[in-house]
Parts: structure tokens; C-alpha cells; sequence
């Protein structure tokens, strides 16, 4: 059995940017291994611009921020196996992968997840209708168009407006094909700000928010589909039914973290982010196994991914270095107006600040959260705007954790 | 000039091509769909029946009771996801009671073995999934699942390999008798001759009998919704659960499929005609509150697919297999509904000989071999086994569909092997691909490049499932 001091599973922004920091924080044997011919993830098909401009200050396409990786990882000469598909991980940490010479087995002294997310699919929301050729998942299409260099649909309607959906009607209408409509199920739009006014309103793309499509057409290829509004339960609301001609529906109703490998291992998950249970350092419930980036919880901004990685990266080389023995953890919870607190739990121990990231329930104006133990407060943060497309981060300072025993909760209050 | 023309690659039509194939006869397959099993054989339960529910003396009481064990050995024999579960069929009053202890004496008058009569907590011992409402029982331990589409690809393959052709794309249009046999027309001009003429067009065969000149019975399409749950609910029963019949019908079961995930289903309507295939909301909505009232803690959240199949069923609820009385040399296997999955090895043993009966000189093919090759399903191998196979086959080294541990090498098989894949589709019901959790969602641009590759078509007329399904629009 190979033997490597860091197993990365996944090549994606998370693998890389985890990969470069345990390498720079004095961890040198390093793997990562990608099912893909080339390291990159996602990042390869996502040909707009808009990557990097928090974490390299710089703006760049997708397949130029994973560049800038690739090239610090080559430059580190950290192992890469390419076209090498992970089958399975053990608590023990021994990694089982396969590849076109066979299969392999590694033995890591610390192992990072970081497999990424896929999408919802058509079944998981299950739309009635037939089944016709032309229903793609965002993503899948993303990957046609820009990897393949294939036009997928002249009339499109998409369902769900979170940013890969709003990108991608952008991206069709540059190539000439007609987007009818984008139906967002929920009254407000989960995707960025800057997404619906560059790639809808640059574009006169109408967006219908509380509308779903609630038939698809067509038995060979997609014909049309029947859109309607929903009500506050989101129940189509029958009398809105209207039929739309088109050839291509889109979907984009969510991502879902890709955690088949971590189950499999035990690992405990968070229901609500899809994720594993983390620390501060990202290391889950199974010691020397961390989790990173769109596998951990679904991230806005490949930059946030960036910064997640490095902190499990370290997080990975700091236990491989010095094998801590376990020290008791409080855990986060989630107050009024807050979906979710990641980490979930947190050495309080006042050895280092600790950041807190977090999403909303629903769109709120001027807000103040509050980071608070019991009766004591920690921290507050005040913003003028929360919306559950925006990760939220706060920080709390090392002396604040000192003497804090039970759970720690955020919450917010609309000012 | 064949011996025998079938109209239809369905489960029947396969099974009976498959069966004709262990004599000197020359057999071909006609199938308008750009695949074999595009009917109901890929949209029902998937259920082996045990046999207590079709009325004594009745042809489906005495195929299905005469079937099962056949069903299982042909499946064992072409390497089909087979599984011998065992069925539970629930009663939730005491008029229900009456009814489970009313199947159990039909069931021992068509002679089904095995089967017993359990409480309600017994049969909660069982299955501890089971509503607390469950009053009591009618356990079939010779009851079981199977993969429908796979027997159905697995019997014309065996077929072909011992000789039969197919032609697929093949909508016939006009059937003709003449002095020597039949012609059957398609509408693309192409016209195959055969001395006899099986009618297995499943939810079309009266309009094929009609077309021959024999249309003396009409088919009652009648539809069936199902949702599929990823694996992870796969284990949530290990029986097929029925309940009792009533008046919304036989019944919504909940089931393990032979894959292990598990199906939910079918409502029962009356729709247009067999190419019904679209769901409803109402109807899903149905499958899920009636599936609860077996199994309250099936979670729905789990779907990864909805669907709808079209029984072929007729007024008189029998099947139909028989020679016509007024066409010579055409026999009619129509009207396989439930139980005619169970039946089909059945069936194709009584078509043949009903031809026999009818004239066809039938002298046994010394060089049949009815076993097929197993697909090296990687999911199904220990890693050992995997690494072994990979270092003769650096193919089977790449995954391609990660939800369901599908290989390149699993997917060039399929494109190759008979009967060929030719489709998206094609390619899903034969190595799984696409099938999994994400639906193809990462996989599908893959497998369309390899499906251009091995079939030498261009990306751009890939299709999903033939004619007008083409995934793309063209190049960028």
C-alpha cells in the first residue's frame, strides 16, 4: 500500500487551494487525486469572468483562477493523480481509488474531502410531464457549450435562478438562442445581485419569481412547458397555468453536496448544509479526515472556497505534524433568522480567533447578528442587508473564546 | 424468407424470439422504437408474482403458477438482476382480513406454494417498516423482483447471438398474406417476409391485428405512475409490499427493485393510448399517499425519477395467445398485462408450441447456447476482482457514471454487444449509467461522446431514445 501524508480527494478549487496550503505549512507529501483528465473541477467549464476578485484581487475567468492553482501546485511538485476516481474511504484513512492501471490503495496520514457538489435533477424535483430529450441540468449544458462546443437548445426556459441558471442565460443568449423565461420558485432569486442584473436585465430576460414549471412537453424533444405561480406553500396555483413554447429546459434548482464517500465512511452530517460536521479547522468527527469547499456546504464564490480550503489544508498538516490528542468542543447553533452555523463545533479554548460563516433564512433588511454563550455575548455584526444567497462571516476574537463552556449561538434582529 | 416474424421487442417478443431460437428456424424481430424494451417492459414493477391473484383457470393463472420458477432460471441463465424476495400483500380492516384469506385459497387453487397467512405484528416482524394499521398478511415466499428492461435486452441479445435479426427503427405500417407467408411493411419502405407471424406489439398489438386483417379485440390502455427512490431508501423493506385490491385498484405497492433502489406504484387510469407515458400531479401525489399507508417512513425527499407505464390490458382481463381463426399462420400474444412479466418464459414456451400446433416444423438447433455473458458489472466486484479486470481491460479503469459505478468498458460493451445500444437511453438500461442519483447529470456528455465514437455518428445526432430526440442543436 502507497503511503501519503495528505490524501486530497478532489482536484477542484477546494483540492488545490487545501493542496498548496498543508504543502506551505510544512507537509510536503501531498496527493491529490481527480477523476478528470486535468485538475480544475467545475472551474474548466465556468468561461465567464468574475473569479478572484476577493481572493487574488484580480478578475479572471474560471479556467484562469484554476490555472493560477495548477501552476502553484506543479510548482510544489505535489503528487497528482488525474483520470482517478475515488470508490471509497476508510475511517482508518486508507483511500481506494481506480485508474486506467488498476486499482489503487494509499494509506493517508491525513485525508481532505473535497469532492464539490452536483445539481438537482429534474427526477429530485420531480416535475410531472413526459420525458423528452432538451430537460439539462444547468451545469450539464454549461459543459456542452463551453467544454464541448455544442449549442443545446434555440428556445429556453429555465427553472431556478440561482447563479449557475442566470449565467447560463446569459450564456445562450450570446449564442443566439432565445430565453424565454427564468421561473424562480421562491419570491426572491438565489443567486447573486450582480448575476440577474448582468446576465437577465443586460439581456431583457424576464424573471418570474414564485413560478414553477409545472409540466414539460413533448415526447420526443421538449416542446414547451407549462409554468404557473405558486403560493406562499408552494403549491402551483392552478389558474396561472400558461403554456411556453420552447425546445431546451435548464435547471437550476440547487446544489447538492456530493457526500456518498463521506457517508460511507460514517462520517456524521449536518442535514441542513448536506455536509460533514466540522470544526474550526474543517477536520470532521473522524479524526484526520477533513472536508472543504462545495462538498462541506455550498459556497458563492469560488474565492470563499479558496479561503475554506486553506484553512482545512492547515488544519490537515497541523495534525499530521503533531497528532493532538482530542480536546473538548462546544458546539454552534443556529438563532432566529439563522439557517445554518459552520463549524459546527469549535475548540473554545482561546488559542486562536475562530470564524463563524453562515446563511439566513430569508431575505432581511439592516440586521445585527449576534454571536452569544448563554447570556454572554461574544461578538455582533451589524450589515445593511442579509439574503440566503450571501454567506455571512464573523469573526470572534481568541480572548472572546476564553471561559466559554456551553453552546455558542448566532442569531439576528432586523433593525 | 424467415420462418417466423415477430412484431414487437418487448419482454414477449424477446423471450419468444430467444425460445424459437433453440430450433433450426430463422426468426426476426420487428421494433419501431430505436430499442428493444421501449414499452411497458421498461415501465412496470419489475415484480416476479407468486401467482394467488389470477383467477383459477384462467390462462394467467396457469402461465404465471407454471412461470415463476422458469422466470428465475431464464434470469439466472442471462445473468439478470434477479432477486427472490419474497412478497407481503397487506390487509388494514377486517374486511381486508377476508380478502388476504380469500387470495390465500385462490393461491392454493392455482397451485402456489408456500404460502401462509401472518398477523399483522407478524408481519411487522418481518418488515418493521409496515404501518402499525396492518391487520394482517398474506405472505409469498416465491415471489421475488427483477429488472424488467435488462431481461428484456438480455433475451434478444441471447436471440441475436444464436441467430435472430432485429430491426429496429421499424414501424410497420401494412401486414400482408400471401400464398407463401406474410410481408410486413414499414414506413420507411422497408419490407420483411415470414412464413408465420407473431403478433407482440404489446400496448399496439390490435392495431397489428387489425393490420392483418384480424382485428377482433381492442386494448384498453391503461396507465401507471411510479416514483423511484435513490438506494438509499433501497433497504427500507426487503418484500415487495402489495395491498389488498380495492376499488382504486390492485393496489399502490412499495418494493425493492432488483437494482436496489426502491419503486413506488403504479396508480391506475385510463389514458388515450399506449404513448400516454407523461405524469401527473395527481397521480404522483397518489403513488405517495397511498405508498405511505403501507410504509408510513418512505421518504419522498428521495426520488430520483418519476415515470409512467401503459398497460395493454383488454375487457375480459385474460391474455390473448392464440392462433387467429381467420388468418393462417398468425398467432396473437396480446394483452400481457400483470402478470405477463412473471409469465414470459412461460409465454414463449406455449407460443412455440401453439406454433408447433399450427405447422411450424420445429427440429432443435444443436448449436443453441442459452446463457449469456455476464456484463462486468464493476459495482458487483471486490476490489481485487476490479484490479484484475482492469489490468486486462484498461477500460474498465475509467468511471463514468460515479452515481452508480459505471465503467467505460461496461459502456463500450453495451454499444457492441447484442442488441446494441444506440441511445442515451439505450445505454442507461444497460450498464445504469445515468440512472443514479444525479441522473445523468455529470455522465451524460460522456457517454454521448462514446456513443458517437463506437456507433460513428456525429455528437450532434446523439440521440436520447431515436426519431426526433436529438440532444443537440449543433455546433457552437
Amino acid at each position: 500500500m502507497k503511503y501519503h501524508d495528505i490524501v486530497i480527494i478532489g482536484g477542484g478549487p477546494a483540492g488545490m487551494a487545501a493542496a498548496v496550503a498543508a504543502y506551505d505549512a510544512g507537509v510536503t507529501d501531498v496527493a491529490i487525486l481527480d477523476r478528470e483528465e486535468t485538475l480544475g473541477g467545475i472551474l474548466k467549464q465556468c468561461i465567464h469572468n468574475g473569479f478572484g476578485l476577493h481572493k487574488l484581487g484580480r478578475e479572471l475567468t474560471g479556467p484562469e483562477y484554476a490555472d493560477v492553482y495548477r501552476a502553484e501546485v506543479e510548482k510544489r511538485g505535489i503528487a497528482v493523480y488525474t483520470d482517478t476516481m475515488v470508490t471509497a474511504v476508510s475511517p482508518e484513512r486508507v483511500v481506494t481509488a481506480q485508474n486506467r492501471t488498476g486499482v489503487l490503495t494509499m494509506q493517508a496520514g491525513a485525508v481532505v474531502l473535497a469532492m464539490g457538489c452536483r445539481e438537482r435533477s429534474r427526477g429530485a424535483l420531480n416535475i410531472s410531464g413526459t420525458r423528452p430529450a432538451g430537460v439539462y441540468s444547468a451545469g450539464t449544458a454549461q459543459k456542452l457549450m463551453n467544454c464541448e462546443g455544442y449549442r443545446v437548445g434555440e428556445r429556453v426556459v429555465i427553472l431556478g435562478s440561482g447563479d449557475i441558471g442566470l449565467i447560463m442565460a446569459r450564456r445562450l443568449s450570446l449564442e443566439g438562442a432565445k430565453v424565454e423565461a427564468v421561473c424562480e420558485i421562491m419570491p426572491y432569486s438565489g443567486g447573486l445581485i450582480r448575476n440577474i442584473v448582468q446576465c437577465l436585465e443586460d439581456f431583457g430576460i424576464p424573471l418570474y419569481l414564485s413560478h414553477t414549471v409545472a409540466e414539460i412537453h413533448g415526447r420526443r424533444r421538449v416542446e414547451g412547458v407549462t409554468i404557473a405561480e405558486v403560493d406562499d406553500k408552494r403549491r402551483v396555483i392552478e389558474a396561472t397555468k400558461r403554456y411556453i413554447p420552447c425546445d431546451t429546459l435548464l435547471l437550476s434548482c440547487g446544489l447538492i453536496p456530493e457526500n456518498e464517500l463521506t457517508r460511507a465512511a460514517g462520517i456524521p452530517m449536518d442535514p441542513v448544509t448536506g455536509g460533514a460536521l466540522v470544526d474550526e479547522h474543517r477536520e470532521t468527527a473522524v479524526p484526520g479526515i477533513f472536508a472543504c469547499g462545495n462538498v462541506l456546504q455550498v459556497h458563492d464564490l469560488v474565492d470563499y472556497v479558496s479561503d475554506e480550503a486553506e484553512i482545512a489544508g492547515v488544519g490537515a498538516a497541523s495534525f499530521v505534524k503533531n497528532q493532538k490528542a482530542k480536546r473538548p468542543v462546544i458546539a454552534t447553533k443556529a438563532g432566529n433568522g439563522v439557517r445554518y452555523v459552520l463549524p459546527q463545533q469549535v475548540h473554545a479554548d482561546g488559542s486562536e480567533d475562530i470564524s463563524l460563516f453562515l446563511r439566513v433564512t430569508k431575505p432581511f433588511g439592516k440586521v445585527r447578528y449576534t454571536v452569544s454563550a448563554g447570556e454572554r455575548v461574544l461578538a455582533t455584526a451589524n450589515r445593511l442587508k442579509a439574503a440566503p444567497g450571501e454567506m455571512e462571516k464573523i469573526t470572534v476574537g481568541r480572548d472572546k473564546w476564553q471561559g466559554v463552556a456551553g453552546p455558542v449561538t448566532v442569531s439576528l434582529e432586523e433593525l | 424468407m424467415y420462418d417466423v416474424i415477430i412484431v414487437g421487442a418487448g419482454v414477449i417478443g424477446g423471450m419468444l424470439a430467444r425460445e424459437l431460437t433453440r430450433y433450426r428456424l430463422s426468426v426476426c424481430l420487428l421494433e419501431k422504437e430505436n430499442d428493444v424494451a421501449c414499452g411497458a417492459s421498461k415501465a412496470n414493477s419489475g415484480i416476479v408474482h407468486g401467482g394467488y391473484d389470477p383467477t383459477p383457470g384462467t390462462l394467467k393463472a396457469k402461465l404465471n403458477t407454471a412461470g415463476v420458477e422458469k422466470l428465475f432460471a431464464a434470469a439466472a441463465e442471462l445473468h439478470v438482476p434477479c432477486t427472490r424476495c419474497g412478497s407481503l400483500v397487506v390487509a388494514f380492516s377486517a374486511e381486508e382480513d377476508e380478502i388476504v384469506k380469500a387470495l390465500l385459497e385462490r393461491g392454493l387453487i392455482n397451485g402456489v406454494k408456500g404460502l401462509s397467512v401472518l398477523t399483522g405484528d407478524e408481519a411487522r416482524a418481518l418488515e418493521p417498516a409496515l404501518s402499525p394499521d396492518v391487520t394482517s398478511a398474506l405472505s409469498v415466499p416465491n415471489a421475488g423482483v427483477v429488472c424488467p428492461y435488462q431481461l428484456t435486452i438480455a433475451a434478444v441479445g441471447n436471440a441475436m447471438d444464436n441467430g435472430a435479426a432485429l430491426q429496429l427503427n421499424f414501424e410497420a405500417v401494412a401486414v400482408s398474406r400471401e400464398a407463401d407467408g406474410f410481408t410486413v411493411t414499414a414506413a420507411d419502405g422497408r419490407a420483411v417476409k415470414g412464413r408465420y407471424l407473431v403478433n407482440c406489439a404489446g400496448g399496439h398489438a390490435d392495431q397489428i391485428a387489425a393490420m392483418a386483417g384480424d382485428g377482433f379485440f381492442t386494448l384498453i390502455p391503461r396507465a401507471g405512475e411510479y416514483m423511484l427512490l435513490d438506494k438509499a431508501e433501497g433497504g427500507r423493506v426487503r418484500r415487495t409490499i402489495f395491498q389488498v385490491p380495492t376499488k382504486e385498484g390492485k393496489g399502490i405497492l412499495v418494493t425493492p427493485t432488483a437494482d436496489g433502489n426502491l419503486l413506488t406504484g403504479p396508480t391506475a387510469t385510463h389514458v388515450e393510448s399506449a404513448e400516454s407515458t407523461e405524469t401527473t400531479p395527481a397521480g404522483l401525489e397518489t403513488v405517495a399517499r397511498l405508498a405511505a399507508k403501507s410504509v408510513p417512513s418512505v421518504n419522498f425527499r428521495q426520488v430520483i425519477t418519476s415515470f409512467t407505464g401503459v398497460r395493454a390490458s383488454v375487457a375480459g382481463g385474460d391474455f390473448i395467445i392464440e392462433p387467429s381463426k381467420t388468418v393462417q399462420g398468425l398467432l396473437h400474444v396480446a394483452a400481457i398485462d400483470s402478470p405477463g412479466l412473471t409469465c414470459c418464459v412461460a409465454i414463449a414456451e406455449y407460443a412455440v408450441g401453439l406454433l408447433q400446433s399450427m405447422g411450424l416444423a420445429a427440429e432443435k438447433n444443436p448449436t443453441f447456447n442459452g446463457a449469456r455473458a455476464d456484463v462486468h458489472a464493476f459495482r458487483h466486484m471486490s476490489n481485487e476482482e476490479r484490479d484484475a479486470y482492469i489490468k486486462e481491460h484498461p477500460d474498465y479503469g475509467k468511471i463514468i457514471c460515479r452515481c452508480e459505478t459505471v465503467t467505460e468498458g461496461e459502456i463500450r460493451d453495451a454499444l457492441r454487444r447484442n442488441p446494441p445500444a444506440n441511445d442515451i437511453d439505450g445505454v442507461k438500461r444497460r450498464t445504469r449509467a445515468g440512472m443514479g442519483r444525479c441522473q445523468g447529470g455529470f455522465c451524460m456528455p460522456y457517454v454521448m461522446r462514446l456513443i458517437s465514437e463506437e456507433r460513428d455518428v456525429n455528437m450532434t445526432d446523439v440521440t436520447k431514445n431515436g426519431g426526433a430526440s436529438k440532444q443537440l442543436k449543433g455546433r457552437i
